[in-house]
């Protein structure tokens, strides 16, 4: 009875959470943009432009909701939810402080990487199922995409796996003396870039490239159904900000072992979690897109080896130092720099022109 | 066993974001691949050619404005120049001088525009096309204290121009123009080896120089594609002989050899704009020229280095107070056509990099 | 052997891209509680006529490249002109200014204030009463500058400084 209780308690917190963090990530991007490009961004609605996104939330629950005649209607109804739910069911695991969890998995990380793969078949719905050729190449970009990056990801999250020698993300936390993201910085690097992929997020943002294909596989949806993509989208930045830092920044521990308690663990888990969001920030702002054939190369041929080189030297570290000395820390940052100079000596995208 | 595909057709119709202006592109695709590809255009046509032999010479300056709309002044000079050259009016020099001061500043606002967009097309998300409007903005400011409008100026007449600059033009030109190259050292900080950039634009829609030639392509995109043909240095109008500059030009004729070949021409156009205010010198801006210019029978061609290209003027008279003929010699239109060959081969993204690198406005375009 | 493409440009971007975010105040301007001022001689959205000075020549009316300005006028006691309709199409207008330029005794002018949005169409015909300057038709200095003395200096985005920290930091939580 007590365990009812506490699921659907918790149940009940974590999607109001996650509503209202949605909204404040919405307005940490677009005034953060807007500082990267030296302008203030929102700051009509509310104080500071705080009440922006309620604003949208009644814009877009009032517009009229239309279906392609000639798609799929079925298929096109289903779309958004499949892509929204599983970016709320990652958050079931992740360990906000000692003991603040929904249910303590065992198999936690592996839970979280076969939920995350779900939203794929989401997205090719959505395109299918909008009856637009526009969509259809945006949908069929999408699955290539985040099927090919997902396989750094979990190489890279083997990693850390290996480091702690749990798969249970509470256990993850509570044995990282050393933040991961110090001792395993090549995984960190191909983590944020397999997250970014996942995540449609510039540089690989081409799905949504308003210059080239309108607005991809979600160019026919509109209304309530519109408001579940965006949100499906910002949700799942904020499932992967909460796994980055539970993987490789410790959680919800302090620096030095400081031990603390509800209100200070909680917020400096959060403050790290909007750390990670705002790095996503800070690429998005600057660096433009890559076509979708130097997207797929950049996986296959680029970020595949280099995990396979990550994977293999924790191991072997893993083995020889088990309780992972700080020295480890300046070893591994050299063997990083070592990898990624030599790898992208020989990396080249190949692709070009075809003959017509 | 082979799948049979199919070609798709898509239409990257006259409302798209990323072609600027009302432009049509039908480009066949095989998979992401683009096997054929139709321009349409003629959206924008407003019958300028046909509005001219209505107007007299006076009255279609301000109509010469709307043709490239971002290069203002570089239209009404091209004009001008012609119509000097058919009823022979000389022009003070210190009218020289502030037409060069005004194409060149011209020239820079345009290619911030030029490279802005450029980079925007590639996906960057606006921040770098802000930070050139910042430098654009401050350009359009000294546009606005000079003529009064900040973006069809209507300011060079027959015979100089319309009236001098204020006094407070000049302090605040050479404040910008001594803090501007730090502004592009900072564009190429945050783009010049950046290596997504490189590895979008680099090697994608060459044009080769035998085709350049061929079709009569110029302005930067000839230059990037190796043709050293700039009109300042080969046919010098105005006084252009006097300044000491040099001509940017690319080796491969991609679209990264475009993006650097506007650069350097920015910094060229500070150099140039430098020497210009410190040989400015004190005089008539106008000279007399009657209310109602009627020129002798004939026909005359004023060309300029405009900054998409070179702007040509053709103008036919009979002797009256308006144009029998005029046409204009459009160079986004003749750099156009060179589109199709630039992007067969090549994928539907780079179709839109590679019209955002030739830089056209669609006001030249249809006229 | 060059190990030039490892990330090094994107890093150098990414440097730059955070020193704008950090240490830039905005560029933008808080309309419309915020106005800056326009140069002198702005040709703006709407025409001044001084019915004082004004012979109904009609040259304005020939040097419009649209033909916008319609004056019927006729003759008035001592044997001048007396303008009956003198109307211009703010609509089809394009301010390029012909007018002002060409008129000999300078009686119209280009205005400055350019907040002048209507509902209707119709309404941008305006004839000789709302032509006149009023405290809410100001001309502006171009072509006139006997005008200039009245009209406040342009600001220019080139005099305000925005390196550095020395200006009043507006970036941050300004509302």
């Amino acid at each position: 009875m007590m365990d009812w209780l506490h699921w659907a308690i918790f149940t009940g917190i974590i999607l109001v959470f996650v509503l209202v963090m949605v909204m404040v990530l919405i307005m940490i991007e677009r005034r953060g943009i807007a500082r990267f490009q030296l302008r203030p961004g929102p700051n009509r609605v509310g104080p500071f432009g705080a009440l922006q996104p309620v604003a949208d939330a009644i814009k877009v629950l009032t517009k009229e909701d239309i279906i392609p005649s000639a798609g799929d209607k079925w298929v096109h109804w289903m779309a958004p939810v499949i892509v929204f739910v599983p970016a709320f069911m990652i958050f079931a695991v992740v360990p906000f402080q000692k003991g603040a969890i929904l249910a303590d998995l065992n198999i936690g990380i592996l839970y979280i990487i076969a939920i995350s793969s779900v939203g794929v078949v989401g997205v090719f719905m959505a395109g299918w199922g909008s009856n637009n050729k526009y969509s259809l190449i945006g949908a069929m970009r999408a699955v290539a995409q985040m099927v090919s990056y997902e396989i750094p990801l979990v190489l890279s999250i083997v990693g850390v796996v290996l480091a702690a020698g749990a798969l249970s993300m509470t256990t993850i936390v509570e044995n990282q003396s050393i933040p991961y993201i110090l001792l395993q910085p090549l995984g960190f690097l191909i983590f944020f870039l397999g997250s970014s992929a996942e995540l449609n997020r510039t540089p690989f943002d081409l799905l949504e490239a308003e210059s080239e294909i309108v607005a991809g596989y979600h160019t026919e949806y509109s209304g309530m159904k519109f408001a579940l993509f965006y949100l499906g989208e910002y949700a799942h930045a904020l499932a992967v900000a909460a796994v980055t830092t539970v993987l490789f920044l410790g959680g919800w521990k302090l620096p030095w072992g400081i031990i603390s308690d509800f209100p200070v663990a909680f917020i400096w888990f959060m403050a790290k979690m909007v750390a990670v969001f705002l790095l996503f920030l800070w690429v998005r702002a600057t660096i433009p897109r890559l076509r979708v054939d130097q997207v797929m190369a950049f996986a296959w041929k680029g970020l595949f080896p280099l995990a396979l080189a990550n994977m293999f030297i924790i191991a072997v570290e893993v083995l020889i130092w088990p309780n992972t000395p700080w020295p480890l820390i300046l070893v591994n940052f050299a063997a990083a720099g070592v990898l990624i100079v030599i790898w992208s000596r020989f990396f080249h995208t190949g692709g070009g022109r075809v003959e017509v | 066993m082979m799948i049979r595909t199919e070609p798709v057709v898509i239409n990257m119709g006259p409302q798209h974001p990323s072609t600027h202006g009302v432009f049509r592109m039908r480009v066949t695709l095989d998979g992401e691949v683009i096997i054929d590809m139709e321009p349409v255009f003629g959206y924008l046509h407003r019958g300028i050619e046909k509005l001219a032999e209505s107007r007299t010479y006076t009255q279609f300056i301000p109509m010469t404005d709307r043709l490239d709309y971002l290069a203002s002044m570089s239209n009404n000079l091209g004009y001008v120049l012609a119509v000097e050259k058919l009823a022979g009016i000389s022009v003070p020099p210190r009218a020289e001088y502030l037409r060069v001061i005004m194409a060149e500043m011209m020239r820079i606002s345009s290619h911030l525009m030029a490279v802005g967009f450029f980079i925007n097309d590639c996906g960057a998300l606006a921040t770098p096309l802000l930070y050139m409007y910042r430098e654009r903005e401050k350009l359009l400011d000294l546009f606005e204290m000079v003529c009064g409008q900040r973006l069809t100026y209507n300011y060079m007449r027959f015979g100089g121009v319309s009236h001098d600059v204020p006094p407070e033009f000049l302090p605040a030109l050479k404040r910008f123009v001594a803090e501007m190259p730090g502004f592009i050292d900072e564009y190429d900080q945050l783009l010049a080896e950046n290596e997504i950039l490189l590895v979008r634009a680099q090697g994608v829609g060459i044009l080769p120089r035998e085709l350049a030639l061929n079709a009569s392509v110029s302005g930067p995109v000839a230059r990037a594609s190796g043709i050293e043909w700039d009109i300042r240095r080969a046919d010098p109008y105005l006084v252009y002989d006097k300044f000491d500059f040099d001509i940017p030009t690319g080796t491969v004729g991609d679209c990264y050899d475009r993006y650097r070949v506007r650069i350097l021409e920015m910094r060229q156009s500070l150099r140039i704009l430098v020497q210009a205010i410190e040989q400015l010198p004190e005089g008539p801006v106008r000279s007399e020229v009657p209310h109602l210019v009627r020129p002798p029978e004939g026909e005359a061609y004023g060309h300029i280095e405009a900054p998409k290209g070179e702007l040509g003027f053709y103008l036919v008279s009979d002797g009256s107070i308006a144009p029998y003929r005029c046409h204009i010699r459009a160079p986004s239109f003749i750099n156009m056509t060179t589109l199709r060959d630039m992007v067969l081969g090549w994928k539907l993204a780079d179709a839109i990099i590679i019209f955002g690198s030739i830089d056209i406005v669609l006001g030249e375009v249809d006229r | 052997m060059r190990f030039d493409h490892y990330g090094k440009g994107i890093a150098k971007g990414m440097a730059l891209t955070l020193k704008h975010a950090l240490t830039r105040s905005n560029i933008t301007v808080r309309y419309p509680e915020e106005k800056l001022h326009n140069s002198r001689r702005i040709r703006g959205p709407e025409l001044v006529w001084d019915p004082e000075r004004c012979t109904v020549c009609a040259t304005c009316a020939k040097a419009c490249p649209q033909g916008n300005i319609t004056i019927v006028s006729s003759i008035g006691p001592d044997n001048k002109y007396v303008p009956e309709r003198f109307e211009i199409d703010h609509g089809r207008c394009m301010f390029d200014g012909l007018c002002v330029e060409a008129c000999p005794f300078e009686a119209l002018h280009m205005g400055r204030e350019y907040e002048r949005g209507t509902y209707r169409r119709g309404s941008l015909v305006e004839n000789k009463e709302q032509l006149e300057a009023s405290d809410v038709r100001h001309p502006s200095a171009y072509f006139r500058p006997e005008f200039e003395a009245e009209i406040p200096e342009q600001t220019l985005l080139v005099n305000r400084q925005i390196r550095g920290t020395k200006t009043r930091r507006r970036g941050w939580l300004s509302p």
